[in-house]
């Protein structure tokens, strides 16, 4: 649960702008290098000199990862209904309707389906700047309804995570998208249909302790923070400072909960290899 | 162990305790009638205070140090239990607890968090908050009641998964996430329980069920109003505001469908009457399970699917 602290220290290409005058540059945050917009974009958001992996959204992924104009979107205006009535120091309705404004998107994850060098495949992505990418109704629906799209079409299904977890102010609701959505998958998995399970930074919380921990085949972006409780937590828990790499692609990987980390450059490659190989 | 007493227990705790000390002085007519008189306030103040606790309130009673935990349901409404330890990876969690039982003419797995009474058992207990072998430990207990075709019952009793730099090392979002996918499609039945903390996925690692049902004064939620209010009022001081906005009693989950029935607790919640609340708590199981064992592997399966994907509350 640490993605509104995230939020804010994070430095998205999006508030980054705001410290670079005329918006076409970008500061890395690994090395410090000054990474003129095109160019980063030409080599899909990772630093040219360090490889350091820039967080990027939905769209560019939709663009990376599916073959041009391919994507069909499924749910797209889904959006929450608040069923708590909640409010903390804001309505969430207004926070919804805040997001939705600010990052033309309905909510924390776009889903439908496309083609990865001409085969179909279920697609969802993640988006981390819609309130940290958490899972409420919204999420565990569309994901729910993608994962069975692909069971009645068998098409492969390739998910992309960047959750902090699960949405707060839909309460119980939320915790309920885990089960939902992990109950589906496990449907999908009896019909052995191919599931991909991509992590991108972060993948913590409700959303890792559900369906981005259940792929047949879990890839990992560099230095992802991947885990179910966030560092903060731990760290007080424990009171002691966290190794260093602590929950990141690396660690994960060497602690054996997932299978390849892979630059994103390779995503799309990686992908296409492992379906061909088991279909 | 002192009588331990929350803050809004105490006016009924001191009527209760007057009434201890008039009964030395019992035989005189007067004191006697006032021993009636005073029963029948404290009676008054109770049903007033249980009917209408705040949120925050019920939080408490679910968290009472003195409320029965698993194994106290498990010894008061069950013969022959064998408790069965180790994940047969790692170690045994002693979290959770679980084995085989026969409750009335059911033999059952039964399974559930447990926590301590007291410093030493809450550490050996780890506070009832599991690393990943409990749950994995939990999922090789079900497996063998799928195998040997016995339901499962579990208890939810947790403040969280342990958030913990080992916990981590060894997969704890892996290991909730595939009890969560392997539960799902257990051939047997599987009835849930919530008997104190449900706190998000710590408690539904465990929590997969066909039937799901609460006790009156626990909560279950995604998170602890607590880390609740530190998180969005950035500050440990709006608990209770958390709570209501949180919506996580059983009365509440049961509005929003996401659990199947209440339990009712002896007045002034299960720890004022272990035997009582297990009476009452054992009924209704064996209520649930005459129901359940009727049902075909394919048809359990299919009902719990179908459960947990009506759960959601969206516009399109
Ligand atoms: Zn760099």
């Amino acid at each position: 649960m640490s993605w509104f602290n995230r939020s804010k220290e994070n430095i998205s290409p999006d508030t980054m702008k705001k410290d670079i005058p005329d918006g076409l540059w970008e500061k890395c945050e690994g090395c410090g290098e000054i990474i003129h917009n095109k160019q980063l974009e030409q080599n899909l958001w990772t630093c040219i000199k360090c490889g350091f992996h820039f967080r990027i959204g939905s769209q560019e992924y939709i663009n990376i990862i599916l073959d041009k104009g391919s994507f069909r979107e499924m749910d797209k205006k889904m959006r929450s209904a608040d069923p708590l009535d909640f409010t903390d120091t804001k309505k969430y309705t207004s926070r919804v309707q805040e997001t939705i404004k600010k990052s033309g998107l309905y909510d924390a994850v776009r889903t439908g389906i496309g083609k990865l060098n001409n085969i179909e495949i279920g697609f969802g992505c993640m988006d981390f700047k819609f309130i940290g990418g958490s899972m409420g109704s919204v999420v565990g629906e569309k994901i729910s309804r993608l994962i069975d799209r692909c069971y009645r079409y068998k098409y492969p299904l390739v998910i992309i995570s960047a959750s902090g977890g699960a949405r707060m102010m839909e309460g119980a609701y939320s915790l309920m998208q885990m089960a939902k959505t992990s109950s589906r998958l496990a449907r999908l998995a009896e019909a052995k249909v191919p599931y991909i399970s991509i992590l991108t930074d972060p993948t913590t919380g409700g959303t890792s302790a559900s369906y981005a921990m259940l792929g047949d085949f879990i890839i990992a972006e560099p230095q992802a923070l991947i885990g179910f409780a966030g560092p903060r937590v731990i760290k007080q828990t424990i009171g002691k400072d966290l190794p260093e790499g602590f929950q990141k692609s690396e660690f994960v990987l060497e602690h054996g909960f997932i299978d390849i980390v892979t630059p994103r450059k390779e995503l799309k490659n990686t992908i296409f290899n492992l379906i061909t190989l088991v279909s | 162990m002192a009588k331990i007493v929350l803050d809004f227990e105490k006016p009924i705790f001191d009527l209760e305790a007057k009434i201890d000390e008039m009964r030395k002085f019992s035989g005189n007519l007067n004191i006697e009638k006032e021993i009636v008189r005073i029963e029948e306030k404290v009676k008054k103040l109770k049903e007033n205070l249980y009917n209408d606790l705040t949120r925050w309130q019920r939080v408490q009673l679910a968290r009472h140090p003195e409320r029965p935990y698993t194994l106290d349901y498990i010894y008061l409404m069950t013969e022959n239990f064998v408790e069965l330890h180790g994940d047969r990876y790692f170690k045994d969690d002693k979290s959770i607890v679980g084995g085989f039982a026969k409750i009335d003419n059911f033999n059952v797995m039964i399974i559930g968090h447990q926590k301590g009474r007291d410093t030493k058992s809450n550490v050996f207990r780890n506070f009832g908050m599991p690393n990943p072998e409990g749950y994995r430990k939990a999922l090789r207990l079900m497996k063998l009641a799928e195998k040997f075709n016995k339901p499962v019952i579990t208890m939810i009793d947790t403040p969280g998964a342990y958030p913990g730099l080992e916990a981590e090392e060894r997969g704890q979002a892996e290991a909730i996430a595939r009890n969560l996918f392997e539960m799902s499609k257990l051939k047997v039945p599987i009835l849930v329980i919530i008997i104190g903390e449900g706190a998000s996925g710590g408690a539904l690692g465990i929590g997969v069920g066909n039937r799901v049902l609460m006790l009156e004064n626990c909560w279950y939620s995604v998170i602890s109003p607590e880390s609740c209010s530190s998180i969005l009022w950035r500050s440990w001081e709006f608990k209770e505001q958390a709570a209501e906005a949180l919506k996580l009693t059983a009365p509440d989950l049961l509005n929003q469908k996401l659990i199947d029935r209440i339990v009712p607790e002896p007045l002034g919640g299960a720890h004022t009457d272990y035997k009582e609340a297990a009476t009452i708590l054992k009924k209704v199981i064996i209520e649930e399970l005459t129901h359940l064992v009727k049902l075909k592997p394919e048809k359990l399966v299919e009902n719990r699917l179908e459960k947990f994907s009506k759960m959601g509350e969206f516009i399109e």
